[in-house]
């Protein structure tokens, strides 16, 4: 019910800039006066085939008088000399004790003026009804159908017009063909070409002639679409087919399947670097603190939820003060994590952990003391249920960059900050005078304190620097899973064994350690499903780490034993 | 001294094990009456306090901070919790010979793992055994290749974590996220009958004094000694022709099996066995308890895992959102402020106040400086000092 208002609506409002032009220059052609006049019979038949053929016209101002049978609001009135006219009649108004409907006419449905020139109320006696039966109505469907689907293919949104495409495929109407084609000759974008041709090829398999069902089976086939897959296999299992069209079918069908192989091996390494760049951002931080000062902050994942929470907070103020650049927000909240966060790293630093320099064990398990107090913080000031955090504009959809692959932009995103995020770590660590003093004290902190570098300045420094990563891997986060008060406890193993696997204190170990096990774990998933998948892994690393105790790229020399 | 102190244990070992159960028998009314509820809660306190001796073994005495006792503790309950499972027999909702939960699973024969656990003999084996083992490879894996510190920590929380992400899939037969329950009775006896549950506090009891004794003969050892000594310098005990892996192998061992019977007894007494028991928070909320009542001592962790617990009981009870804060503000003071734990300060400050007297004396009499208590015998000798790494270096200038 609710769409077909929305499709009047469309309508009127497409029909309404044509009426104010030119309102005299609306007569029909014959054939659709035929029509609309039969269509008004009392004999069920007769409607039917006028309904159809007014359908066939493709004429979208016929589209109302349809919409109108289906809802049963069409009647017939009698003119002043006796002549019977077919209208669409609206919403009843009481006055007094008789009951008014407003009068349009059913070819473009426009309100039928008096002589007065008000809009035209007739009393509802003087009308008589035309009934629109169950056939009638099933019939009616897939014409209105056609009239929206062709509405839709001019839409400007691009995956609109893909939608329309292939849901119109999917009917397989042949009345539909003509429409395909006219868009298809119009259209620009790549993606609804595609999916035109498509759409037209479906239809032709279904409907078509054997030649034609042949030559569209083979351009499914050279389309590699994967929606058509199951009507092709069925074909190609139609016995009653003709051999040529079965066999091009089946030709086609593994024309497919081969695409499809290619595609999902394509999906599964976008999706492993999806995982493996979130991996990356979480330990990223994690890894540089372990590194400069062996603590292991256990507390890195609510430093994340932290990030998380306040890109909800941002959120929320963009929508109270200003809704007009709500889709900058995340501009705005991704710094702001990235302070949040290491502000409150800097504090904890220099609250409590750095007292326990030398007590790697004791700052762990402090450190997930804190993380339960900042994780029951959150559960009360915020609530135990997760927060809805809404992606901006340019983050929700994808791209797609070929026939199957839609690479989502939040899952793009994610994976440029973390090239981002990498390239700044090494723009600091290695060219300038901080990353140098981080580096040093990294190597050997008593000759760095000789030397004349504050040591506890650049663990301060470091620390904050590291939470403020987490802030922004728990900003980014917010665009593709839940925030809650548990959402660092979520990630923080997985990343643990990034930075255990990878090394202490070396970027390339954190990289290639959190590449490894996001795409191994993708690899994996499919065949072991979600949680062996994870167990594999973890036990995968278990035995990693026998080979390699002090992880991938382990550090050398006197300090590596300390 | 030694005489002395080991009366007061003796005395508060028969306090746990035979007074409280006597006055829980008394009749309702009477003053002195403990409650079943009561008593079963402490049962399950002590409980805890086995598990929290094996952690102090393996953290307090060898230094190494094991993130996943709870899969240990989870393993003997699981073993014994199948066995209860079966007794059951066909008194299920669904009065089938198969655990209920298999039947809803559409599980139409026992699996074979579960088919030894009939047999109460090889149960009890299994609740020694099965957590034994399980450490054995792993310590085997993991310290033969000098795994050690904030890495071995690590790796047993992925061991946590891999545990519980196992046990919760209902493909493993083992009841899923909602575990074992629905226990009618335990070789033979009612589990509904006070006189069990009083049998089952009363063998909690015994177990902890038997672990804490065999725990004070381990450390008293020269293994033991041993065992402090990797905690303190591991690379030195090394060189000293020690095979440290070895004696962290065995003591990790031994801490898991205490682990195993005290999860045996925990799920008699409580009446169910989930995953969530066994994940890694449990398992870390372990180490606060033998952190609270002071590693490197053998009475902490037993104080310390009845009085968190305890605590918990209460404030859950009362104030439900300020528990979390409360263990994490523990995790924070105890390790800035008591890293002794509340056993360890107090001995400290004992051992203090008695030089203190002792020098008193001695500048009254002039005599010899008898012995400094503190550092020979009893439970003193045993709070060795942690390594202490030398300040780092100031730059010029902070």
């Amino acid at each position: 019910m609710k769409h077909h208002l929305l499709a009047l609506a469309l309508l009127s409002g497409l029909a309404a800039p044509a009426a104010a032009q030119a309102p005299a220059a609306t007569a029909p052609p014959p054939e659709i006066v035929k029509a609309i006049a039969e269509v008004a019979s009392s004999d069920g038949a007769v409607q039917e085939a006028a309904a159809v053929a007014l359908g066939k016209t493709g004429d979208r101002k016929v589209l109302p008088l349809l919409e109108a049978l289906r809802e049963g609001s069409v009647a017939v009135r009698t003119l002043s000399d006796g002549k019977k006219e077919t209208i669409i009649v609206g919403d009843k108004v009481t006055e007094g004790a008789k009951t008014l409907v407003p009068v349009f006419t059913a070819y473009g449905r426009e309100p039928v003026r008096g002589p007065d020139g008000k809009p035209l109320l007739a009393d509802v006696s003087t009308l008589e009804e035309v009934s629109a039966g169950r056939s009638l109505r099933l019939a009616i469907r897939p014409l209105i159908d056609a009239f929206s689907g062709g509405a839709q293919l001019a839409h400007p949104d691009w995956t609109v017009r893909k939608g329309a495409a292939t849901k119109m495929g999917n009917t397989g109407d042949p009345a539909a063909l003509p429409g395909l084609a006219e868009a298809l000759a119009k259209e620009r974008d790549r993606w609804v070409r595609h999916e035109l041709e498509q759409a037209m090829a479906l239809i032709r398999l279904k409907t078509g002639t054997d030649a034609e069902r042949a030559a569209a089976a083979a351009t499914l086939g050279s389309l590699a679409s994967a929606d058509a897959l199951d009507r092709l296999r069925e074909v190609a299992a139609d016995t009653a087919a003709p051999a040529a069209v079965r066999h091009a079918a089946a030709d086609a069908a593994k024309r497919v399947e081969r695409w499809a192989l290619l595609t999902s091996a394509i999906q599964v390494a976008f999706q492993g670097l999806s995982l493996g760049s979130i991996l990356l951002l979480m330990a990223l931080g994690l890894a540089i603190v372990f590194g400069l000062m062996g603590v292991i902050n256990m507390a890195h994942g609510e430093l994340m939820a932290l990030g998380a929470y306040a890109t909800f907070v941002t959120q929320g103020w963009f929508q109270a003060h200003a809704p007009g650049a709500f889709d900058y927000y995340f501009v705005v909240a991704l710094p702001l994590a990235f302070v949040v966060a290491a502000a409150a790293g800097f504090a904890l630093e220099r609250g409590v952990i750095r007292f326990l320099y030398g007590r790697p064990l004791e700052t762990l398990l402090l450190t997930w003391g804190v993380s339960l107090i900042i994780q029951q913080g959150l559960r009360l000031w915020f609530g135990a249920a997760n927060v809805d955090v809404l992606a901006p504009k340019w983050l929700s959809g994808g791209v797609p960059v070929m026939v199957g692959v839609q690479l989502p932009f939040n899952r793009l995103f994610i994976v440029g900050l973390a090239i981002v995020a990498v390239a700044a770590m090494y723009l600091l660590l290695f060219r300038t005078d901080a990353g140098l003093r981080i580096r040093a004290v990294t190597q050997n902190r008593g000759m760095a304190a000789c030397l004349g570098v504050r040591s506890r300045r650049v663990d301060a420094f470091t620390f904050a620097l590291g939470a403020g990563l987490a802030g922004l891997a728990g900003c980014a986060l917010t665009q593709i899973g839940n925030v809650g008060p548990e959402l660092g406890q979520n990630y923080i193993v997985d990343s643990f064994m990034v930075v255990v696997t990878g090394g202490v204190g070396k970027l390339a170990g954190t990289i290639v350690a959190a590449a490894g096990i996001g795409g191994l774990n993708k690899i994996i998933e499919p065949g072991l499903g979600a949680v062996f998948g994870k167990v594999a892994i973890l036990v995968l690393v278990i035995v990693f780490i026998q080979r390699r105790p002090s992880g991938l790229f382990a550090a050398k020399g006197r300090y590596a034993d300390s | 001294m030694r005489t002395r102190e080991g009366w007061a244990l003796a005395i508060l070992a028969v306090a746990v094990v035979v007074v409280l159960p006597a006055l829980n028998a008394l009749p309702n009314g009477s003053p002195l009456h403990v409650s079943d509820f009561t008593l079963n809660l402490f049962g399950k306190f002590l409980t805890y306090a086995i598990l929290a001796l094996g952690i102090d073994l393996i953290w307090g005495y060898a230094g190494v901070l094991s993130l996943g006792h709870g899969v240990f503790f989870g393993l003997g309950a699981y073993a014994m919790g199948m066995h209860l499972m079966l007794e059951i027999g066909t008194q299920g909702v669904y009065r089938n010979v198969l655990p209920d939960f298999m039947v809803w699973n559409q599980v139409t024969e026992l699996p074979l793992f579960w088919k030894p656990f009939y047999s109460p003999v090889f149960t009890l084996l299994a609740v020694l055994a099965v957590p034994g083992i399980v450490a054995a490879v792993f310590g085997f894996l993991t310290f033969r290749s000098r795994i050690r510190g904030v890495y071995f920590s690590i790796i047993t929380q992925a061991l946590a974590l891999c545990a519980w992400l196992t046990f919760n899939r209902n493909a493993m037969n083992l009841g899923g996220t909602n575990g074992l329950s629905g226990f009618k009775t335990i070789f033979g006896f009612s589990l509904n009958d006070a006189a069990t549950q009083r049998g089952l506090y009363v063998a909690s009891a015994v177990c902890l004094c038997l672990a804490f004794l065999l725990c004070r003969w381990i450390v008293r050892s020269p293994a033991g000694k041993v065992l402090v000594a990797i905690r303190d310098s591991e690379t030195r005990v090394l060189f000293c022709g020690y095979s440290p892996a070895a004696f962290k192998l065995f003591v990790f061992t031994v801490s898991a099996v205490l682990a195993g019977v005290a999860g045996s007894l925990y799920v008699g007494q409580v009446g169910i066995i989930t995953p969530a028991r066994i994940g890694v928070l449990p398992s870390i909320e372990m180490i606060i308890w033998v952190a609270v009542g002071g590693r490197g001592t053998l009475l902490g962790p037993v104080v310390g895992a009845v009085g968190v617990n305890w605590l918990q009981s209460l404030l859950t009870t009362h104030y439900p959102d300020l528990w979390i804060l409360v263990l994490g503000g523990m995790f924070v003071t105890v390790v800035l402020f008591f890293p002794d734990g509340v056993v360890g300060t107090i001995q400290k400050m004992s051992g203090r106040f008695r030089r203190v007297r002792a020098d008193f004396k001695f500048d009254q009499t002039g005599g010899e400086r008898p012995p400094d208590s503190s550092t020979e015998g009893g439970y003193a000798p045993l709070v060795l000092p942690r390594p202490q790494t030398p300040p780092p270096p100031r730059g010029p200038g902070s």
